[in-house]
């Protein structure tokens, strides 16, 4: 048992903070405020290898693993949720299908410029009537000689109008027992039919840019379709299991930015001619926050360190996204109590922790469903 | 070009920093590269790739120096050195740092060496100049431009925020100040390679230098934190009065008057 995370693990970690701080930080107010998704933010983070951490390098990647991914994500979603629900989006969602799935041809067209930073990739799964129920998928694909021709509706997909490629699934067909064969198929961007809207009014991640899409005879080449043309079920799984690590993780980044602010703002806040800090009643949530959050963090990078070994981690990515979701939200909200009427102004920052939060309680797998994956894994 | 970079790993200043026992606490203290000497990595890594050539990084330090070297080496230098006293000496000065760069430099045949204007713990700013006395070679401080022609050097360097340009040439030893260039981050493939580039680790025994060789000539004998800042003081009352308590104040607290 060794708890040491590895040089190359620790400077990684170093740098994303540096670059965070300095670059991300100042801008993390205005990203909320004007719903501005910052690309040329994600152009810096391409070219310093952060959309390819967890990819090897001869498909443009860095070879790193998913631990020092989780280190990533947590260290931009400590200063912007926004962010970080789009750079975790990038690298789970866009660009972790075609690199498990893809064929040979499929990485070098689309993994690679994903992975060198050069693009962003995006995952359409949900649709209006299937979210938790993602076999109620209604979008489908017909082929039609040597194309399929895709027609459907996709909505809340992080980075689609941004997206070189968008990897969505649709029903290709019937399965003996009747059920639904699902499948899933690269659409490049700017292939005609593809509209991508992008008016959602939110709550939280404002700057993050989330997508409705609408698909219209979308005609795609055959060989567009992601890896085994039945298994775009079991694809999807598998991307959510990992996918959940970085939600995680950026929840875990916002866990401790509430406990910072909050340690901070209590130490120099005096009331009653002393500062909060040396009060029980704020010494308890500080107490209970600073544990919640090593204890996330510690479920996250088990579970990553688990993935990393090969081993099965969709329990524990499951345990990680619940309760380090949940711990954001707890965090950020005690945050805003500590900070009493301050608390609740935009430029405290605090208020915005617990609307970035909430989204990673329901994003990617709600806590709900969370649950049910643990209980499946469980034997129930 | 043979390209040297002397490089400190220190405590960072922006952190808390704990004095127990008149030492730094090791423990809490956060270690970065000096930030000086971040400058010069920087403009030896933009020389080599001007002027082809080779980036070697040295410290004298101890074995967690490694994690400095390895950044510097992650940012793009191609090798490093660690001169690990940690064994041999207890205490070193300035006389002690350069006594060693001076053996290791002996059969190097460095085109230019580039160090921080000065280290941001005990800010002496000695070791490049000492260094570059040792091994007779030009030195100038304080750079914030390098043009290198052949053999002919250009540089701008800083005068208490003047400007002053000056020709030299090499070989050289230069000391970077802020406005120089803005230090790359590390990249993720940068931080991958890194792990392969060669770190060799040297001891006194190595430069065949014995501990009397590079006894200090200087004894720290105190270090402590500066005065914690008092709370400020607000004047009340008409204008006129409120002149006339800050002249008395002036005088007779502060004592500037």
């Amino acid at each position: 048992m060794n708890f040491e995370l590895t040089k190359e693990q620790e400077m990684t970690r170093k740098m994303v903070r540096d670059f965070a701080v300095e670059t991300i930080q100042p801008r993390a107010i205005d990203i909320d405020k004007n719903g501005e998704f910052p690309e040329d933010i994600f152009k810096e983070m391409g070219k310093l290898g952060l959309l390819g951490i967890p990819f090897p390098e001869e498909y443009g990647g860095a070879g790193g693993d998913t631990v020092t991914y989780a280190l990533a994500a947590e260290e931009i979603g400590r200063v912007c949720g926004s962010t970080g629900l789009s750079y975790a989006a990038a690298v789970s969602l866009g660009a972790s299908p075609l690199y498990y799935f893809g064929t040979e041809e499929q990485k070098q067209e689309y993994l690679v410029p994903l992975a060198k930073g050069e693009a962003l990739g995006s995952f359409g799964l949900t649709e209006p009537n299937a979210g938790s129920d993602a076999g109620g998928t209604k979008t489908t694909a017909k082929l039609e000689g040597d194309h399929y021709v895709i027609n459907g509706e996709k909505c809340w997909i992080t980075n689609a109008e941004y997206a070189r490629s968008i990897t969505v699934t649709a029903v290709s067909g019937k399965r003996e027992d009747g059920k639904n064969i699902i499948s899933a198929f690269i659409i490049p961007q700017d292939t005609p039919g593809m509209s991508i809207k992008s008016d959602y009014d939110k709550m939280g991640v404002r700057g993050s840019n989330t997508s409705e899409i609408v698909l219209e005879d979308v005609k795609v080449p055959k060989e567009n379709i992601l890896g085994d043309p039945e298994g775009g079920f079991k694809q999807f799984l598998h991307t959510l299991d990992g996918g959940r690590i970085s939600i995680a993780s950026l929840a875990v980044g916002i866990a401790q930015a509430s406990l910072d602010r909050a340690l901070e703002y209590a130490k120099e806040r005096k009331q009653f001619g002393q500062a909060i800090s040396n009060f029980q009643a704020i010494q308890f949530k500080l107490a209970d926050m600073a544990m919640e959050v090593e204890l996330a963090r510690n479920m996250v990078l088990k579970a990553a360190w688990l993935k990393d070994q090969g081993k099965p981690f969709t329990k524990e990515s499951a345990y990680a996204k619940l309760f380090a979701s949940e711990t954001a939200f707890r965090s950020a909200n005690q945050a805003i109590q500590i900070h009493g009427g301050y608390g609740y102004m935009r430029e405290y920052e605090v208020e915005r922790y617990l609307r970035d939060a909430k989204l990673l309680e329901i994003g990617e797998g709600t806590s709900e469903i969370q649950r049910l994956v643990i209980a499946r894994q469980l034997g129930c | 070009m043979n390209i040297f970079v002397l490089l400190k790993r220190t405590f960072d200043t922006e952190e808390k920093i704990v004095i127990k026992n008149g030492q730094i606490e090791d423990d809490g203290a956060e270690y970065i590269i000096n930030p000086y000497d971040e400058y010069a990595v920087e403009e030896a890594i933009n020389l080599r790739d001007e002027h082809g050539g080779e980036v070697t990084v040295v410290t004298v330090g101890e074995e967690d120096s490694e994690k400095q070297l390895r950044t510097a080496l992650a940012m793009g230098a191609d090798k490093s050195v660690l001169i690990n006293t940690e064994d041999d000496l207890e205490e070193g000065d300035q006389y002690t740092t350069v006594k060693i760069l001076e053996a290791f430099f002996a059969d190097k045949e460095a085109d230019i060496i580039l160090a921080g204007n000065v280290a941001i713990d005990e800010a002496s700013g000695q070791v490049g100049p000492r260094l570059a006395e040792r091994l007779d070679i030009p030195c100038i401080t304080t750079i914030t431009d390098i043009k290198v022609d052949g053999e002919n050097v250009n540089i701008e360097r800083d005068v208490e925020g003047d400007v002053e340009k000056i020709e030299t040439s090499l070989p050289l030893l230069v000391t970077c100040q802020q406005g120089l260039n803005e230090p790359r981050y590390p990249s993720l493939p940068g931080i991958m390679k890194a792990k392969k580039k060669p770190l060799e680790e040297l001891e006194l025994d190595d430069l065949d230098l014995e501990e009397d060789d590079v006894e200090q000539k200087s004894r720290t004998t105190e270090i402590f934190l500066p005065p914690e800042k008092e709370a400020g003081k607000v004047l009340e009352g008409e204008s006129d009065e409120q002149v006339k308590e800050l002249v008395s104040l002036l005088k007779t607290e502060a004592k500037v008057l």
